[in-house]
């Protein structure tokens, strides 16, 4: 492919507590994200991938190292600098799906649009289109509370992506789902990631998912221990011999 | 979407919805009522000085109040005030407390005003019951509606004893309090003073007008200088000598401004404590805002619009409810008085209340790490 990234993460660590509590979640890692992939970062509990979609997703800081998003270094930004970098760039997906309850589907899309300053009709149209894009259009004005688990999350991702942010990250996005919609959150973003040619990231420690990435990360205890990439031509879910990739290679 | 949050964020938690409107309603009610009340004595107090046809008002010296001027000025002083250039007339004015005894026995006080009604001086006004003419009859009085059972009388008619002599009620007012609670009783000039038992020169004021295109200071200075034993003040300056004779040496207004003050005090630490909680409530929305890419100012705006709405709907139900106060003292010896210049400020200040209120809920979401979005 002839893409340059649209994110470059270079050496980062990120030591999280103080004193004897001190952990470095974070130890070193340099990751590269294109445009049209889901990337899959993978790793036991502990291992540290939370922290590093956050410090990748500008809403925490690294210890060190450093991070350009479409060529800008966002080192030594100010948390208000990182909120606007936040706005251009970015979309988020959470395990938790954090709707707001007291706002309708639709209006839980445009809330993400009105913070960018997208206001009025181009708003709501903007917001209608995204959840029929995620199948909801039937759903457009249910509250969460009246919503599935995984209907409330394709909310979550018509949310990240009604911005058109060039970068999505989800932090276990189907964690919290049962396999039939895990399975379609994780179709959805690997659509988004080709047919809108974005870069997805996808946290998960979740097996079910790895049929859907166009490349792994494996992470331990805050380091990248391994990278697969699917291979060209070959896409379909079922290649998922990426695992058995990785075991050849160990 | 930042009202909609606003208000979704209120009508979520109804109980504590009701919590702020309920403290902001006392709020509003108290210092309404308070002001209110402020307001009406200070019309009690200043409305006879408001009423007199002068532009300068002459006092024995040091006179503190209306009710206080004493019968002490003379023709002497009234010559001289006639004399200096710029003053068209001077019209004598008597003020001053009485004993009234009621005719089925029993006694209290009136505060007696003498005026001529030819001299266009101060006559009473409101009348619903004859006319200033009728005044001008032998032993002729009028007094309020309002206090007719105090004075043991009841209506047109009917006699009494004012200090020296005989009266008879021809005339009835409306809306003429006294702040004192000795009823105003007006009659003429020189009733006035015969009941009085005063000389038939002397008066309690002096209402001087003057000729067109005279300048008020330098004839307020001029007369300052020639009556050396007297005062002499605009209207308004001798409004508020008697507002703070009768408001402040007697520490009732101080009292009306003290419970003013407590009452937006409780509102708005009844604000900030809902709002408070409110945001602490809702914090994992706000974190979740942030990490979407909000500014702070935008969360601040919730914020704000959440504190600007209670206000609104706590300023409404308030102010139906001071107005159903207000209503029902209208025939009370001290009756609310509230005045669209009154209404805006209680609005401003709800509307500071809240804003204040929203402070220590800014100072929660300032401190927001976007990193707890993930943490759940
Ligand atoms: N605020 C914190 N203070 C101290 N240690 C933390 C904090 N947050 C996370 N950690 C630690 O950092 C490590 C990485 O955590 P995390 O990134 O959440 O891992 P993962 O998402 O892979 O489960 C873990 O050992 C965790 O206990
Ligand atoms: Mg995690």
């Amino acid at each position: 492919m002839t893409t340059t990234p649209v994110m470059q993460a270079d050496n980062i660590v990120k030591e999280l507590g103080a004193g004897a509590g001190l952990v470095v979640a974070v130890k070193g890692v340099s990751l590269e994200l294109v445009p049209g992939e889901l990337t899959l970062l993978m790793g036991p509990s502990g291992s540290g991938k939370t922290t590093l979609l956050s410090i990748l997703g500008c809403i925490m800081k690294p210890t060190s190292g450093s991070i350009r998003i479409a060529d800008t270094k966002i080192d030594g930004l100010s948390a208000e600098e990182l909120a606007k970098v936040r706005r251009d760039h970015l979309g988020f997906i959470f395990q938790s799906y954090n709707l707001f309850p007291t706002l309708n589907a639709i209006e839980n899309v445009r809330i993400a649009l009105d913070v960018r300053g997208v206001k009025g009709f181009a708003a709501t149209s903007r917001s209608e289109e995204v959840l029929r894009e995620v199948g909801l259009g039937h759903r457009l004005t249910n509250y969460p509370r009246n919503l599935s688990g995984g209907e409330q999350q394709r909310v979550a991702v018509a949310r990240a992506i009604a911005s058109s942010p060039s970068i999505v990250l989800a932090d276990e996005p189907t964690a919290a789902l049962d396999s039939e919609n895990g399975h379609a959150v994780m179709a959805l973003l690997s659509r988004i990631a080709k047919e809108q040619h974005r870069s997805v990231l996808a946290v998960t420690h979740d097996p079910r998912t790895l049929g859907y990435a166009d490349r792994v990360v494996r992470i331990e205890d805050g380091r990248i221990v391994g990278e697969e990439r699917r291979p060209e031509g070959i896409d379909s879910p079922e290649i998922t011999d990426l695992t058995k990739r990785r075991k050849l290679h160990a | 979407m930042v009202f909609t949050l606003a208000l979704r964020n209120l009508l979520h938690d109804r109980v504590r919805l009701a919590v702020t409107l309920i403290g902001i309603l006392f709020s509003i009610v108290l210092v309404a009522v308070q002001l209110g009340l402020y307001l009406g004595s200070s019309r009690m107090i200043t409305a006879n000085i408001a009423r007199s046809n002068a532009d300068l008002i002459v006092t024995t010296f040091g006179a503190k109040s209306f009710e206080d001027g004493g019968l002490l000025l003379g023709d002497r002083e009234r010559h001289q005030a006639l004399a200096t250039p710029g003053v068209e007339s001077v019209v004598p004015l008597v003020v001053a407390f009485a004993e009234w005894r009621k005719p089925e026995g029993g006694s209290s006080r009136v505060v007696l005003i003498g005026s001529d009604a030819d001299d266009q001086g101060l006559l009473p006004w409101g009348l619903i019951q004859g006319s200033v003419e009728d005044i001008k009859a032998p032993d002729a009085i009028a007094v309020d509606s309002t206090y007719l059972s105090e004075l043991g009388v009841n209506g047109i008619g009917d006699t009494a004893q004012a200090a020296g002599g005989r009266v008879k009620i021809r005339a009835l007012t409306e809306g003429i309090r006294s702040f004192t609670q000795s009823p105003y009783a007006y009659t003429t000039l020189n009733r006035a003073r015969q009941l009085l038992g005063a000389d038939d020169d002397k008066s309690t004021f002096l209402l001087v007008k003057l000729a067109p295109g005279a300048n008020i200071t330098e004839v307020q200075k001029d007369l300052g200088h020639r009556l050396d034993s007297a005062d002499v003040l605009t209207k308004d300056e001798f409004e508020s000598r008697s507002l703070k004779q009768w408001l402040f040496r007697t520490g009732a207004g101080l009292a009306l401004i003290g419970g003013a003050i407590l009452g937006s005090l409780v509102g708005t630490v009844i604000v900030a404590q809902t709002l408070y909680s409110s945001t602490k409530d809702h914090i994992h929305e706000f974190a979740t805002l942030r990490a979407l890419g909000s500014s702070r100012g935008y969360i601040y705006k919730v914020i704000l619009a959440q504190a600007g709405l209670s206000a609104i709907m706590g300023y409404v139900l308030g102010m139906a409810i001071a107005l159903l106060i207000l209503y029902l003292s209208r025939n009370s010896s001290l009756p609310l008085v509230m005045t669209p210049g009154l209404a805006f400020w209680l609005f401003a200040l709800t509307l500071f209340m809240c804003a204040i209120s929203a402070l220590s809920a800014i100072v929660k979401v300032t401190k927001i790490d976007p990193a707890t979005v993930f943490a759940r």
